[in-house]
């Protein structure tokens, strides 16, 4: 296997990983949070109830902060294999 | 706009001017209110100004270059395309009903707030980068190369066609509703103006057009949507920055609804006008959890799903520029679903609440009747007040209205000035335009490029290629405004369907086409066919509009995808499975496009 065989796999099972880390805190945030309005309904966060505040804000926040941070790290596995285009 | 590389980096400046512009625009509508020009004319100015500007830039984009008219020269700057792409997305469904389904729906329409802003996750994850590599001008042209072979384009065609089309009917219904209202013409008027405003920004330039109108038509609509809301927060005195602090206001909700014993009222029926409804369903209360995250993973494929959002990050210069416009647009649609219930919290507060001055429920019917508010909008029917029992006050279940005018209707029942209404609908106008820009190009381009230049004549020169690609968009625009003024479905079910259908057909061919180098073109074929087809059978035998039959565990026709979705799935894996892994040529292809740097896969100007 020559080394830029090699390289392109090590890129791809790092980008993989990391697809899965992203998805599964979307998971969690689009559906398992959601699940459970009604329990998290009875804890209060800033007068909000929490199951009504996590549909309205708190997913939402999570799903913008979660794809900077993907830009970013995805970035830095394609930098560290190479991959980056030139800018 | 001839020096592109000036012009690209004086974006700012020229979008900061523009701003500028506008804010003095606006200034200057509220002088002319004091100094007592009528509210109809403000009305008239605030829809023409900016259809004229939206116009003008489209007139100024103007190309026939094959590369420019279908993906912006590949130059569009990420927090630009993001604007762009934000506004692309927000719908006039996105802008006049959100809130208002919130309104009436409470925690269970919020799966539509989550849905439509948690798939741009899978778009930055899953799609975005990789299909910029591929360096496709549509969608569908993806689907032909990726698997080979003109039946797979097609089928990928006849989606696109289906969803998009489902889709901008809805959008030229919201402008021609918007136009009618400022402009004072009739609805049936209205939807051609509005058409005649959509084709203008699009025709000459395309995507080109279409990219920098639609980033003036972000900045429009963004401040029409939060300047009332801060507005009403602050004057109001709920606080200053009304996202935060409407906490208290849902608590307070709760206690009215149970003080007025919402749960306990008979439902009044007779007599209520077609579309209105009186509150029913708690605000906050959670809604059914099956039926929350059915319709979240609907929305969120859908997005992942939709060409006229996927070609958008076709634009960017880069692979890396593509993944950073998306998490740029989905920062640009947050400024607006994170306030959209907010908005819904607080309207609602004011109607309800008897402590304040704009509480209406409780008060004398009579008293209700002479507010200017009720009056406007019963008069075209769109709000109404039944005293059921005759007892002469306001109950939660004599007050009826239709959820689009929350947001319309909101500077009045706060005593905001005209000239907030007016700016409300030249927003409204805005996100309706560049969404159905977007959608008709999306329709019209995978028509003239997919169906025209790969299948019917490869060798069409460049000028009939252009060509063929405006006329066809004038005939789908008009074919959208013609349907539009028939007005078969509501705004917001429209939408849904849109989702569905994109998500049963396509999400699964375009991901594993990507994921799964062991995908084929028989197993796309048949994920594409067996997925839209299961989704439109369920579709036909559950919606009310045609069998209407009850729904099987609860999955209605706002979410018919979730049978599409794994039927494509299923059909796609077994069929690829079955059949012969594709050739060399093809896994060199996927491998290819894993690897942000390097030439695309289809040549620059293919």
């Amino acid at each position: 296997m020559s080394a830029d065989s090699s390289q392109k796999e090590g890129h791809w099972a790092k980008t993989k990983s990391l697809m899965i880390k992203t998805l599964t805190i979307w998971f969690i945030f689009s559906f398992l949070v959601h699940w459970f309005a009604g329990a998290l309904n009875g804890v209060s966060v800033f007068g909000f109830p929490l199951g009504y505040y996590m549909a309205a804000q708190g997913s939402l926040v999570v799903f913008v902060v979660l794809i900077f941070w993907f830009v970013r790290a995805q970035h830095k596995i394609d930098t560290e294999f190479g991959m980056a285009e030139d800018e | 706009m001839k020096e592109k590389g000036t012009f690209i980096e004086n974006l700012p400046k020229i979008y900061g001017i523009y701003t500028g512009g506008f804010l003095v625009f606006v200034a200057l509508m509220a002088f002319l209110e004091k100094l007592g020009v009528s509210a109809d004319t403000i009305g008239i100015l605030f829809v023409a100004f900016t259809v004229f500007i939206y116009a003008g830039i489209g007139w100024l984009s103007r190309t026939m270059q094959v590369d420019a008219y279908y993906v912006a020269g590949r130059q569009v700057p990420p927090v630009f395309n993001g604007m762009a792409t934000a506004a692309d997305w927000m719908s006039g469904a996105s802008f006049v009903a959100m809130a208002g389904g919130i309104y009436f729906g409470g925690h269970g329409y919020l799966a539509f707030v989550v849905g439509w802003t948690g798939g741009y996750v899978l778009v930055a994850a899953l799609m975005a980068p990789y299909l910029r590599k591929f360096g496709c001008y549509t969608v569908p042209d993806f689907i032909g190369t990726r698997y080979g072979g003109n039946l797979a384009r097609i089928l990928g065609v006849v989606v696109l066609v289906v969803a998009s089309f489902t889709y901008v009917t809805a959008q030229i219904n919201a402008t021609g509703t918007i136009a009618s209202r400022a402009l004072q013409i009739p609805f049936e008027v209205g939807v051609w103006f509005g058409l005649l405003g959509i084709l203008l920004c699009s025709m000459l330039g395309g995507m080109r057009a279409v990219t920098w109108t639609q980033v003036a038509q972000y900045i429009v609509l963004i401040i029409a949507y939060l300047v009332p809301v801060f507005w009403m927060s602050n004057k109001q005195g709920f606080g200053i920055v009304p996202q935060f602090v409407y906490g208290d206001a849902v608590a307070r909700i709760g206690e009215l609804e149970t003080m007025y014993m919402m749960a306990d009222l008979p439902s009044v029926t007779e007599g209520v006008k077609g579309g209105l409804k009186s509150l029913t369903v708690s605000h906050a209360a959670a809604g059914d959890p099956w039926q929350f995250v059915t319709l979240v993973l609907c929305m969120m494929a859908g997005t992942a799903s939709l060409p006229h959002i996927l070609m958008r990050y076709f634009t960017t210069p880069s692979v890396r520029a593509a993944r950073n416009s998306v998490a740029w647009s989905l920062f640009f649609i947050f400024l607006l679903y994170f306030t959209a219930p907010a908005l819904a919290t607080f309207t609602k507060l004011q109607v309800l609440d008897p402590n304040l001055a704009t509480g209406i429920i409780g008060k004398s019917i009579a008293e209700v009747n002479a507010l200017e508010w009720i009056q406007k909008w019963s008069n075209v029917g769109f709000a109404q007040i039944i005293d059921a029992n005759g007892d002469g006050i306001l109950q939660l279940n004599e007050f009826f209205m239709r959820g689009d005018i929350v947001v319309l209707a909101t500077p009045e029942i706060a005593g905001l000035p005209y000239v907030i209404s007016g700016l409300v609908a030249a927003g409204g106008m805005a996100a309706a335009m560049s969404t159905a820009d977007g959608l008709l190009l999306a329709i019209a381009n995978a028509l003239s490029h997919d169906l025209y230049y790969k299948i019917i004549d490869p060798k069409a020169e460049t000028r009939t290629r252009l060509l063929v690609a405006r006329i066809l968009l004038l005939a789908i625009g008009a074919a959208g405004a013609f349907v539009a003024s028939l007005k078969l479905t509501s705004i917001l079910g429209a939408v849904a369907w849109a989702f569905d259908f994109a998500c049963s057909g396509l999400f699964f061919p375009i991901v594993l086409g990507i994921w799964w180098k062991r995908a084929n073109r028989p197993g796309a074929i048949a994920g594409m066919v067996l997925g839209f087809a299961a989704g439109t059978a369920y579709l036909y035998y559950v919606a009310p509009a045609f069998l209407g039959n009850e729904p099987w565990i609860g999955i209605d026709h706002l979410r018919f995808g979730i049978i599409g979705m794994p039927v494509s799935l299923v059909a796609m894996v077994v069929v690829s499975l079955m059949t012969a892994e594709p050739d060399e040529e093809t896994q060199r292809m996927v491998d290819e496009i894993r690897i942000p740097k390097g030439e695309t896969i289809i040549g620059s100007t293919h």
